[in-house]
């Protein structure tokens, strides 16, 4: 099997200096946060890969690259071979686009207020002179709600039926990927079941590839079939679901799988984590997980630990095994 | 040690008029916190959680207001007291952690002084006492370097650090009752595990009695002692949290645990409860969940919402799940 979407190398640094006057007065240097770090993976076609990690990890970061809505400061991110960064034909730039949509977490703030929701769903197709009649009711039909509401306006509906309208657009262009960025975090248990059984019955029914970012483990073990962990922007392992989920090779993967409240350990006493992610600007030498590992040896803060292959898992860690 | 609850809520009645009627958020609430006890409450949004908590300490929003009921702090009702009492009462003998901590944080002043001057105008100490209790209070939830960090400002801190101060702040003047909504939400798993720690260390040490509105389950399970299910401002279930949880009497409950990802590991797809919550003003006669219920019968849809006193104080439900009743009017 081939990759459908094949990321390399990839890093995104952001420049968070201060003003140059200020810099000047305070005889400070320019400051780069480095929100993503030497990432690669592959995202096989009509499979649901997850980011997990923590705020600040990087993954909506990623999802954006993906989707050309930030570049990349170095490294390559490929979409059935394209790559929007460097691709110079404008037909193929137009075709790869149109293949790949995102649902952000706050249906809320994504979509426009004074527009009906028919225009919300067809002004991805609009904007290109696309056939609209007819569309958005077709669509709102397939993501449970009725033709009647095209006429609405999005204050007129509950938080789960808003991400439902933000899935009908994002479908109405016929995509083959979606980024999903936190898709049901704002939502409630209940409507998240809701949403979640809609995502999986559409990708059956179109194809559809998934880059889902959650920071919910028992989401993402319920959606995806590969899983990526993040923190302080690098991938530190990567592995199918049940892999990652039975055997969690890397420290900070286990770290997140202990602290995990879970809903039968009742009145567990957890033996917290200890201290907080460190700053992204100044991230730690080595394994940027050293300061909080319980098992960091003298190396790990000296050499920064390269991606592994063991049996199905890719970890970077020193002392993984 | 008393039999006295630390709070007891009874009839509890939170209305608000609005121009098209008036609203109720919260209806005819009852419930008990002890002294060391954590009870969750849970519910989807707009279930009513905030404003039991808020009509609890007096931070209704007007026009939102108590129209029933009583809230009695360690058996003296505190319901209609006037506000400047209230106030004192507040900091002094209740404290409160919001999901946002720059809500309770006064962006202009140190911390240092957020907590002394808190300490000092409930607790009869000087300054320089007052300074060392602020230290300690910062020490005990679990701010490296306490005395150097005293000067600092609320946004020199992370979010997690930030919500470690407002639970010093709540602490500080040793409350015998704590109300935290949301304490967790916007924080990671690694941090909400060490807020979620905290809070059950000094529950369990101070004998405070804390109301804990979240609507993680998880943290229900692993931190609350008995939980409250809420539905479009009633309580729907009360009960020890692992009866409830395992074993749900009312179906709502029962529906919102089987939605949770966790209980259907290994499935394709989720259980879900179908439709939505009604919105307040436009609720059906009879139980106001009778839309969405599966086990729904005419007695549901024709009568008045049934109380929590139709199961031995356990679920408002005509027909209880997993008691005899429901077999009797199965069979
Ligand atoms: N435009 C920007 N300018 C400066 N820094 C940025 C910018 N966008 C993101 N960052 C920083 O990059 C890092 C990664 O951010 P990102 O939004 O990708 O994290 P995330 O994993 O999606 O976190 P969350 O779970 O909070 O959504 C963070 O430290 C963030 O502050
Ligand atoms: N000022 C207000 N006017 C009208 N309705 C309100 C107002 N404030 C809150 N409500 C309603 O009261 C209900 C309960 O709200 P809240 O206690 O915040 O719910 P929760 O905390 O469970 O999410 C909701 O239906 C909400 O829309
Ligand atoms: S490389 Fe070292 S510090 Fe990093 S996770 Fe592995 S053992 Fe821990
Ligand atoms: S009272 Fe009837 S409708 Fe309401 S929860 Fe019970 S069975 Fe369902
Ligand atoms: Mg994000
Ligand atoms: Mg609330």
């Amino acid at each position: 099997m081939s990759a459908l979407i094949s990321i390399r190398n990839l890093t995104r640094r952001f420049d968070v200096s201060k003003p140059w006057l200020n810099r000047v007065i305070e005889r400070l240097n320019k400051a780069y946060l480095t929100a993503v770090s030497d990432v690669s993976f592959d995202i096989e076609e009509n499979s649901v890969y997850a980011l997990v990690g923590e705020s600040g990890s990087g993954k909506s970061t990623i999802g954006k690259i993906v989707v050309g809505l930030t570049p990349p400061s170095e490294g390559s991110v490929k979409i059935n071979g394209t790559d929007l960064a460097t691709e110079t034909d404008a037909a193929k730039i137009e075709a790869v686009r149109d293949e790949i949509q995102m649902i952000f977490q706050d249906p809320y703030a994504s979509l426009n207020p004074r527009w009906r929701v028919r225009d919300i769903i067809a002004e991805p197709v609009a904007a290109k002179g696309g056939e609209t009649s007819g569309l958005a009711e077709r669509l709102l039909e397939q993501v449970g709600l009725s033709a009647a509401d095209a006429s609405k306006y999005p204050h007129e509906f509950s938080g789960g039926q808003r991400q439902r309208i933000c899935i009908a657009r994002a479908l109405a262009s016929e995509p083959k990927i979606i980024v999903c960025d936190e898709p049901t975090s704002a939502l409630d248990v209940s409507v998240q079941s809701q949403v979640l059984n809609l995502m999986s019955d559409l990708r059956e029914e179109f194809g559809l590839t998934y880059l889902f970012i959650s920071h919910d483990l028992t989401v993402v073990r319920h959606m995806a079939d590969r899983i990526g962990v993040l923190y302080l922007g690098r991938l530190v392992e990567e592995a199918p679901r049940e892999a990652l989920f039975t055997d969690p090779k890397h420290p900070y993967t286990q770290m997140l799988f202990d602290a995990a409240p879970r809903m039968d350990a009742f009145g567990r006493e957890v033996d917290p984590p200890k201290g907080e992610i460190p700053d992204a600007i100044n991230p730690p030498s080595g394994c940027a997980f050293h300061p909080r590992c319980p098992i960091a040896i003298d190396r790990c803060s000296k050499e920064r630990p390269e991606m592994r292959l063991l049996g199905q898992t890719r970890v970077a860690c020193h002392r993984a095994e | 040690m008393t039999d006295t609850p630390t709070l007891s809520v009874r009839d509890l009645t939170v209305e608000i008029p609005t121009r098209h009627g008036i609203l109720r958020p919260v209806d005819h609430v009852s419930y008990d916190i002890r002294a060391g006890e954590i009870l969750g409450v849970v519910g989807e949004s707009g279930a009513g959680k905030s404003m039991t908590g808020n009509a609890v300490i007096g931070l209704l929003d007007p026009p939102a207001r108590i129209t029933g009921g009583e809230v009695l702090l360690k058996g003296e009702p505190i319901h209609d007291i006037p506000r400047a009492r209230l106030r004192r009462l507040r900091g002094k003998h209740m404290g409160m952690i919001f999901q946002d901590p720059l809500t309770s944080l006064n962006p202009l002043l140190t911390i240092g002084d957020q907590l002394t001057e808190t300490i000092t105008e409930h607790l009869n100490v000087g300054q320089d006492e007052a300074r060392k209790r602020a230290i300690a209070a910062l020490d005990e939830v679990g701010i490296p370097a306490a005395s150097a960090r005293i000067g600092s400002y609320p946004h020199e801190f992370s979010g997690g650090m930030r919500q470690r101060v407002v639970i010093a702040l709540a602490l500080c003047a040793e409350p015998e009752l704590v109300i935290a909504d949301e304490p967790t939400t916007a924080l990671d798993v690694s941090v909400q595990a060490q807020i979620v720690a905290l809070l059950k260390r000094l529950c369990r040490e101070r004998g405070v009695a804390v109301m804990l509105v979240t609507h993680d389950m998880g943290v229900i399970a692993e931190a609350a002692d008995r939980v409250a299910v809420m539905y479009a401002g009633r309580l729907a279930e009360l009960g020890p949290v692992r009866e409830v949880i395992t074993n749900a009497h009312h179906p709502y409950t029962a529906g919102l645990m089987a939605s949770t990802p966790l209980a259907s590991v290994g499935q394709k797809r989720l259980k879900q409860i179908p439709g939505a919550m009604p919105r307040l003003g436009a609720l059906p006669d009879g139980c106001a969940f009778h839309p969405r219920c599966e086990y729904a019968q005419d007695k549901c849809r024709r009568d008045p919402g049934p109380s929590l006193q139709a199961c031995d104080g356990r679920a408002a439900c005509w027909f209880p799940l997993g008691t005899t009743q429901k077999e009797d009017t199965v069979a």
